[in-house]
């Protein structure tokens, strides 16, 4: 409770610049990752470090916390964008990305094993091509079921994505019969990892253009305007023409979109799939993502930049726990802590009273001046 | 329509209204699963006519069918916990290590550090219950968020405690052996074995205390103040609220004894597994919140039947038993089959509840 009581005091044309460039969503944030880097700086200052090494395959390529955070945090980002759309038009959330990237992730291997079982030449583009044009229609599937359930059926979101959550990983299970596929093929792998002579990994370009296409998709269409109308009032937006049932679906299938592309690089990072352990808990770090954005998780208005920074703190969150040698599976412990700060933070209950502190503040001070005159 | 008639159907409304739309379910709930069973019976032979089966099915269920009943509680009032799965395996891994702790041994002798076990446990579930509770009722915040929160911690904290398998056999605590394996015989009901000698069913503990339980809440519910205003606050929180029900309050008792079924129902667990792991519980929250849906249990709250969760647990398990028995072993086909049961009765309750409104919107 303690933390925004220096906002009280930042003055009013500082808090005014804000508002006009729509920042005040940023600070959260951006609060949380100066918090966390501060932290970093404080316990081990060669976190920061960032090299250029020669890799095993003898490309140079970069190597460091903040390039893994970048690396790692690709997948996080792209299932913001998808979970921030869902979230502003259905106020709920989809509990089943998870399980949906399992099933994404199994498809192509299973594609891809399938159809070749010698690669050999050229021949590997064409089937990844399809695998990925596959893996996209299957999950924008799953994506659509789970809208229909929220949309026709009027389910509440996080109940409806409840069935994929549990049955998504037996589903990924039984598309490859519970076979550990591996493909020993190294272009495969570099999607997941590194072009051969580009120092960056492949990742990064992947969610730059993901996001690069939401920016547009948000800027020229009206998208934006649609699911934000939808997410605050369903049934005036009806009453002005808009159809809310199609946005909702809509939205469930940019999320399958979304999944589909993370499940892909998921699986090419490592060319091989466990079905119990992939994307484990990231449900939990997408929704975290959208709560530190500052977007009201009950639907209605978002930011989309904020959702997306805020998926790279969380993977910054992520990697500083692993360096301060928590281990993996109990990160969610902490996480969860974050988590139910952050609510408690954004809950209207909370936001009233630090206001009414707020406004007792500033009639104090109005006092004191009144008395000192 | 008459006067006259209107008002016999005022009479008829006052009576019987607020229960039709939970018999409905109920009656959905109680056909399916005797067909289920039925059907088992016809097709699957011999297996599922002895009585045993049926308290086999109950022994392997004893924490599912507790933490349904909790979980009924919480979405009578249109809430809901998700974390039930994971504060149950929490439980179990917090019990293991306390009873696996020779140091423990050393203090207290072992009848009494198997009590200490079960405080634990149920304190963990009080712990959960009180602080979503608080989260939900009196923060206002969406159940779902917090309870994924509360689920994620939970799943943290068990591997934090431990993140092996944790066994606890006849030699690191006899007593708590004997309660896990001591069995109730059921007098005058059982089967006749091959040499002709009647055999009694027997039933684990876990099953007394897990009737005794789905008892108590059918009791809470149907006739005390308490039950009615979980109902109330379910079917409309505003109209709630004018008649001077403590709204929060009691959304926020729901999650507290949501939270001591967890507590009872992961204790009930770690009785039948002996062992605190992990990977245990996993998806019990689904087949929690299953059992309560296929149960005739509103999502949008204010409907619900202690009884029908029991016959969803029953009709769960017997869907589970069937998948084995038709050869799909693999392990995937239950999970599967879960989740399409879960997947049809909420698209039957959508169109019950769509049915209803159109109802009311004709007679208005």
């Amino acid at each position: 409770m303690t933390t925004p009581e220096p906002r009280l005091k930042t003055g009013r044309s500082g808090k005014r610049l804000l508002e006009k460039f729509g920042l005040t969503q940023l600070i959260i944030p951006f609060v949380a990752l100066l918090f966390l880097v501060l932290l970093n700086l404080f316990v081990d200052p060669s976190f920061f470090k960032i090299a250029l090494e020669k890799s095993s395959t003898g490309y140079y390529i970069l190597s460091g916390n903040l390039i893994s955070i970048i690396d790692n945090g690709s997948e996080l980002a792209i299932l913001a964008i998808g979970m921030t759309l869902v979230t502003s038009a259905s106020g709920g959330q989809d509990i089943s990305v998870g399980s949906a990237i399992a099933i994404a992730g199994s498809i192509v291997l299973r594609v891809i094993k399938g159809l070749s079982p010698s690669i050999s030449g050229g021949e590997l583009a064409v089937y990844l091509i399809f695998a990925f044009v596959l893996c996209v229609v299957a999950s924008a599937l799953f994506g659509a079921f789970n809208g229909s359930l929220v949309a026709f059926f009027k389910i509440q979101p996080m109940v409806a994505t409840l069935i994929l959550f549990t049955a998504g990983r037996s589903i990924a299970a039984w598309i490859n019969n519970n076979e550990n596929i591996s493909i020993t093929d190294d272009r495969f792998k570099y999607f997941g990892n590194f072009l051969p002579g580009i120092p960056v990994p492949t990742p990064v370009f992947i969610s730059a253009v993901c996001m690069i296409v939401i920016a547009l998709v948000l800027k020229f269409t009206n998208l934006r305007l649609y699911s934000q109308a939808v997410g605050i009032n369903a049934s005036s937006s009806r009453l002005n023409g808009i159809n809310p049932k199609m946005i909702k679906l809509l939205s469930f299938i940019i999320l399958g979109v979304c999944v589909a592309v993370c499940g892909f690089i998921k699986v090419s990072r490592t060319a091989s799939i466990t079905y119990a352990v992939i994307a484990n808990n990231i449900e939990m770090d997408a929704i975290l993502a959208v709560a530190l954005g500052g977007n009201n998780l009950g639907g209605g208005k978002f930011n989309m930049t904020a959702s997306i920074i805020g998926a790279y703190v969380i993977q910054f969150l992520t990697t500083t726990l692993f360096k301060l040698k928590v281990s993996s599976s109990a990160i969610s412990a902490y996480k969860a802590v974050v988590v139910i700060f952050l609510i408690i933070l954004s809950a209207p209950v909370v936001r009233k009273w630090l206001g009414d502190l707020k406004n007792k503040h500033i009639a104090s001070r109005a006092k004191v001046k009144k008395e000192g005159v | 329509m008459s006067a006259n008639t209107e008002v016999l159907n005022i009479n008829k409304l006052k009576r019987r209204t607020p229960l039709t739309d939970t018999n409905l379910l109920l009656i959905i709930t109680v056909t399916v699963f005797i067909t289920m069973y039925l059907s088992a019976i016809i097709f699957l032979g011999k297996g599922f006519t002895k009585p045993q089966m049926f308290y086999n099915i109950l022994n392997e269920n004893a924490s599912l069918l507790v933490l349904s009943c909790g979980m009924t509680l919480v979405m009578i009032t249109g809430g809901i916990d998700i974390s039930v799965g994971q504060v149950t395996c929490l439980v179990c891994m917090a019990s293991a290590v306390f009873l696996n702790n020779n140091s423990i041994l050393g203090i207290m002798p072992e009848g009494h550090a198997v009590v200490v076990s079960m405080l634990i446990a149920l304190g963990i579930g009080l712990a959960f219950g009180i602080i979503q509770g608080l989260l939900v009722a009196y923060l206002e915040f969406q159940p779902f968020i917090v309870t994924l929160a509360g689920m994620f911690f939970a799943k943290g904290m068990t591997t934090i405690i431990c993140s092996d398998r944790v066994n606890i056999d006849n030699k690191v605590n006899s007593a708590f052996h004997d309660l896990s394996s001591t069995e109730v015989s059921i007098p005058f009901i059982g089967s006749y074995n091959k040499a002709g000698e009647f055999v009694p069913a027997t039933a684990e503990v876990g099953v007394v205390v897990g009737l005794a339980v789905v008892v108590i809440l059918f009791i809470l519910l149907r006739w005390t103040k308490l039950g009615r205003n979980f109902y109330a606050v379910g079917g409309n929180n505003q109209s709630a609220n004018m008649l001077g029900i403590n709204v929060k309050l009691t959304k926020f008792l729901a999650h507290v004894l949501c939270g001591l079924c967890a507590g009872i129902g992961g204790y009930l667990f770690f009785l039948h597994a002996r062992s605190g792991s992990p990977l245990h519980a996993t998806g019990a929250e689904m087949n929690a919140i299953a059992s309560s849906i296929i149960g005739g249990t509103m999502l949008s709250g204010g409907v619900g039947n202690i009884f029908g969760t029991l016959c969803g647990v029953l009709s769960l398990s017997t869907i589970k038993n069937i998948v084995t028995s038709l050869g799909l072993e693999d392990p995937w086909w239950t999970n599967i089959t879960v989740a399409i049961m879960l997947c049809i009765f909420l698209l039957v309750q959508s169109v019950i509840s769509v049915i209803l409104a159109r109802k009311k919107k004709n007679k208005k």
